[in-house]
């Protein structure tokens, strides 16, 4: 489904992701750690189509499509869904009024008539038992207000009713308490199918006991140092990012 | 940063809509000014004598008035005497009538959207179309007439409500008032007039569209609205003008009269052309409103969603002279391109626990310039007055100004006065939050203006707001990559 081959991207000329190369299939869930600054974010971001990073080298195949030569809106019409890290607040725009433009321009894109107002309503009604999220917070100005919580909530929300075929979670479980943790994983588990994949981007372990990855790489320095299954993750809960920054650094003096 | 720079690059302006211009015979004044063209204009009109000499009034007073310019905006000179101060067109001399009113005048206001025939019509809004001097047609009279109300064009009113127009005619912005409304009350053509009586509320909103056709015409009209006591009316006001490459000149003047208990809400939809997007062309617009909240618990609101326009300079304000009586001011003003806007409010508190609320948003894009420019005034008897003001700037890529001029004059020590401002730049990070749930970005601005307009916009009438809506969306089209 995804395929990214040495991958390099900067940001105002600072070389951030230096060779990463991953591939993602159907029905997979991967998650991607890392110390701060080793550019897990920067990788969502890419992937997002964010305009600041330029991609200075390699490719990024999505569905068979290069995915680095389409419009930001191109590629969440094409199912490529990123649950933001600190979702935007838009003043005087409700969520549902938001999703509505959003749904029907992804409809639109995909060849399917847009959804009325009844039948949208339905959709929602239907996705919101998900993530246990209240109408109230729907008919609320985006994001305006919302808890930290109640934001990563609604990020999953936008999720299930824009049916993705890769979802990036962005540090999704910052900022969240236990139970919001639980609800949110559980909207993602339930969302989860074998036509769809998953990827995480995470700092801690705690995320990967709720969402259990088929697959865990380490990202530092920009690029993929480690990979394994979801016993690199326990590992690395025991014992920190050291011993790999140490392996990495000493090979690279050597 | 670069998403704003590329944002900027790519500016291109979406075609005027309402561009078009239809050739018709029109009866016209010789182009100039002077006492000649008063006279010519005050025959033309069948009007008395004392309307000729209040004209003639203003005219001598004009005269010896220099042209402001203290507003922030700047444009080269006008050619006063360059300009034609009566255009009509030929056939809407007698049409006493809708049905005598000519098709091809219909047609026009057909294709702005505007249908004069009733039955059409979706029920509750009463039309009078101005088209360059005159007025063409007003729908609904014989509906309105039966609650008493008087919907109709000035003309008609100097004729058969001459002591009603008498009475209130230069009663809130006097003849000597400013410079345009000076000029305005020499050569001013047409308008609308309405007459609320007393215990009636409106059940329709009444509502004039005005519609610039003819070239190097100036559009001078006035509207005067009287609501009785314990009346209530809610009128619209919407214009539009072809493309030319020259500049034009609308200098209207909007009187209100609100008796004691009387509430007058007054929503414009301003579309005139705008000019290019290099700058060429476009409407001047100058325009004097006011409202007197002259009874006791008496309410005057305005609502603008200015968007057209080259050159703007509009304060609607309340002079709130009863005990009680509330002004309001709800404004979003929009502009792109090389567009100017100088427009505000000035509430003048004069009677006791008199109340008011300026609500402006202003919008900038392009190499635009968009001025808030405000006065709240309370007087020394105006005990308990209580004001608030917020003042929001919505600023699109870093080539456009945003600049806000509050006054505030306080003479009586009970009063509460509240100021608050922001100014805000578009996000880069809004657009692509919208553009990665697949909205496209020019939707992606739209959502985020209406959005920041939205309680300006909610005051408007529900067909209204829908069209000022998408006209956001349409003035700010191509102002973002």
């Amino acid at each position: 489904m995804l395929s990214i081959k040495n991958l390099h991207a900067s940001i105002e000329g600072n070389e951030i992701l230096r060779g990463i190369n991953l591939e993602v299939k159907a029905g997979e869930v991967h998650a991607i750690m890392g110390p701060n600054g080793s550019g897990k974010s920067t990788l969502a971001s890419v992937l997002a189509g964010r305009e600041e990073y330029e991609v200075t080298e390699g490719e990024v195949t999505f569905k068979g499509k290069d995915l680095l030569d389409l419009a930001p809106e191109d590629r969440a019409r094409e199912g490529v869904f990123l649950a933001f890290q600190y979702p935007v607040e838009i003043p005087g725009v409700s969520s549902t009024n938001f999703l509505r433009t959003a749904v029907n321009q992804v409809r639109e894109y995909r060849g399917l008539e847009s959804l009325d107002a009844v039948k949208f309503l339905t959709l929602m009604k239907e996705k919101m038992k998900l993530v246990e999220i209240d109408q109230k917070l729907l008919s609320r100005s985006l994001n305006e207000g919302f808890s930290g919580g109640e934001k990563k909530r609604n990020e999953i929300f936008q999720m299930a009713m824009l049916e993705p075929t890769l979802s990036i979670l962005d540090e999704t479980d910052s900022g969240l308490d236990i139970d919001a943790l639980r609800i949110v994983s559980n909207g993602v588990n339930q969302l989860k199918s074998g036509k769809n994949a998953t990827i995480v981007v995470t700092h801690y372990q705690r995320l990967l006991d709720y969402i259990v990855p088929d697959f865990v790489h380490v990202l530092y320095k920009g690029r993929i140092v480690k990979s394994g299954t979801k016993e690199l993750a326990l590992e690395l809960e025991e014992k920190g990012y050291d011993w790999i920054k140490d392996e990495i650094d000493s090979a690279a003096t050597v | 940063m670069s998403k704003d720079n590329s944002i900027l690059e790519e500016l291109t302006s979406k075609e005027y809509e309402h561009g078009w211009s239809v050739n018709f015979e029109a009866d016209e004044a010789p182009i100039g000014l002077n006492e000649d063209i008063i006279r010519w204009i005050s025959t033309k009109k069948e009007e008395p004598q004392w309307l000729l000499e209040w004209r003639l009034k203003a005219f001598r007073t004009w005269l010896t008035m220099t042209e402001p310019e203290w507003a922030n905006v700047t444009y080269p000179k006008i050619d006063l005497q360059a300009l034609r101060y009566y255009s009509a067109p030929k056939q809407v001399k007698k049409a006493k009538n809708l049905d005598e009113v000519d098709p091809e005048l219909i047609a026009i206001y057909e294709r702005l959207g505007i249908s004069l025939n009733e039955q059409k019509r979706l029920q509750g809004i009463a039309v009078d179309a101005v088209l360059d001097s005159v007025s063409v047609a007003t729908t609904f009279r014989g509906t309105l007439s039966k609650l008493g109300i008087i919907f109709c064009s000035f003309s008609e009113a100097v004729k058969e409500h001459p002591e009603l127009v008498k009475k209130y005619l230069g009663s809130v912005v006097p003849m000597t008032d400013n410079y345009y409304a000076a000029l305005n009350s020499a050569v001013f053509s047409d308008g609308s007039f309405c007459y609320i009586p007393k215990g009636v509320r409106c059940p329709m909103e009444l509502s004039t569209y005005f519609r610039i056709n003819a070239a190097n015409t100036g559009q001078f009209e006035r509207t005067l609205i009287v609501a009785d006591e314990e009346s209530y009316v809610s009128y619209l006001e919407g214009c539009t003008a072809p493309s030319r490459d020259e500049n034009q000149l609308h200098a209207a003047v909007v009187e209100i009269h609100a008796a004691s208990h009387a509430e007058v809400k007054y929503s414009t939809v301003q579309n005139w052309f705008p000019g290019d997007k290099d700058g060429k062309g476009g409407i001047y617009n100058f325009v004097t409103k006011r409202g007197i909240c002259a009874g006791d618990y008496s309410k005057i609101s305005w609502t603008q969603v200015e968007t057209g326009s080259a050159v703007t300079w509009k304060y609607p304000s309340c002079i709130l002279k009863g005990d009680h009586s509330i002004g309001e001011f709800y404004s979003v003003a929009v502009t792109n391109n090389y567009q100017q806007a100088d427009t505000g409010t000035k509430m003048i508190h004069i009677g006791k626990n008199t109340k008011s609320r300026i609500v402006s948003k202003g919008i900038s894009a392009g190499k635009s310039q968009n001025s808030y420019r405000g006065q709240v005034q309370v007087m020394k008897r105006a005990d308990n007055a209580r004001n608030f003001s917020q003042c929001d700037s919505l600023l699109m890529g870093d080539r456009c100004g945003a600049h806000t001029f509050p006054y505030i004059d306080i003479n009586n020590s009970s009063a509460k006065v509240e100021h608050e401002a922001t100014t805000s730049k578009i996000g880069e990070d809004q657009i692509f939050y919208c553009n990665q749930r697949g909205i496209a970005t020019e939707d992606a601005v739209a959502l985020i203006v209406n959005g920041y307009a939205k309680e300006v916009l909610n005051q408007l009438p529900m067909e209204f707001a829908v069209e000022a809506q998408k006209l956001l969306a349409l003035t700010l089209e191509g102002s973002v990559g």
